[in-house]
């Protein structure tokens, strides 16, 4: 098995940043004998963490500063995305499927239930004022093949 | 890689066709070059053909649901057709097939409007 990895990038809160964090984290993860589909689920739970920084975290403030840190280890994936913006105020309302803070804006309020889907584990650490950590972690499927 | 956006118009339905990825970023000129087309009261349904988009997040979701009110507050119809796996299962989480038609291809989603 691999040695654990690690990488952190950081990059102002901008929506076409969005794109550029799904491809670092992707490109990273690709070291692994990881599926496509389980790529293309991770490229998704990056864009949801990460849209919800600018959008909610920082409302679109393009000052404010975005972290990603990944970390593999035995075929298994930690993600985590952190913001120093607004935190969320009432996390279990947040993370119900289809509430959204902000439907003016045709948000949908499905990020977390999508985090959730793709991702064997999701854990949120905010406060308000100071901002908001999503840790996100997946066992992949080649490592579960490998120990069975 | 950003969104391509291509839209035709048959008959009183709007093909719109995304190569790329649809994300917060790209969705609004989504919704932008829509709504533009959307003004014109001689469309009612909407075909939005997904066989070149290789990515779409929440956003997306958004974005879609935004543009069928309005064809509902019409009382077309919104058919989505050719969503690669990932985008699929998006789908299902929201509950979007619920009130939008899946059809394998553009042909056969047509075929659900009248449109020959």
């Amino acid at each position: 098995m691999a040695k654990r990895n690690f990488m952190s990038v950081a990059f102002a809160a901008q929506s076409q940043n969005e794109a550029f964090a799904r491809v670092a984290v992707a490109s990273f993860i690709s070291q692994l004998d990881i599926s496509v589909e389980e790529l293309e689920e991770i490229k998704t739970v990056v864009s949801e963490a990460v849209t919800n920084s600018i959008i909610h975290g920082y409302d679109e403030n393009p000052d404010g500063v975005v972290r990603i840190s990944v970390s593999i280890d035995d075929g298994a994936v930690e993600l985590v995305v952190e913001d120093e913006g607004k935190g969320i105020e009432d996390v279990d309302q947040a993370m119900q499927p289809l509430f959204t803070s902000k439907p003016e804006l045709e948000r949908s309020g499905m990020g977390f239930t999508i985090m959730e889907n793709f991702m064997d584990s999701l854990e949120v650490a905010t406060a308000v004022g100071k901002g908001t950590t999503v840790r996100l972690t997946k066992r992949l499927s080649f490592a579960k093949a490998l120990q069975n | 890689m950003s969104l391509r956006i291509i839209m035709e118009t048959k008959q009183d339905v709007l093909v719109v066709r995304l190569q790329g990825e649809l994300d917060h970023h790209t969705a609004e000129e989504l919704r932008g070059k829509v709504d533009d087309l959307l003004r014109q009261s001689s469309i009612r349904h909407i075909v939005l053909s997904l066989a070149e988009l290789s990515f779409m997040d929440s956003s997306g979701i958004g974005v879609i649901l935004g543009r069928y009110k309005q064809i509902s507050a019409r009382s077309g119809e919104m058919v989505v057709c050719s969503i690669n796996p990932t985008i699929y299962r998006i789908f299902e989480m929201s509950g979007l097939f619920k009130v939008i038609k899946f059809r394998e291809n553009e042909a056969e989603a047509l075929h659900v409007l009248g449109v020959a």
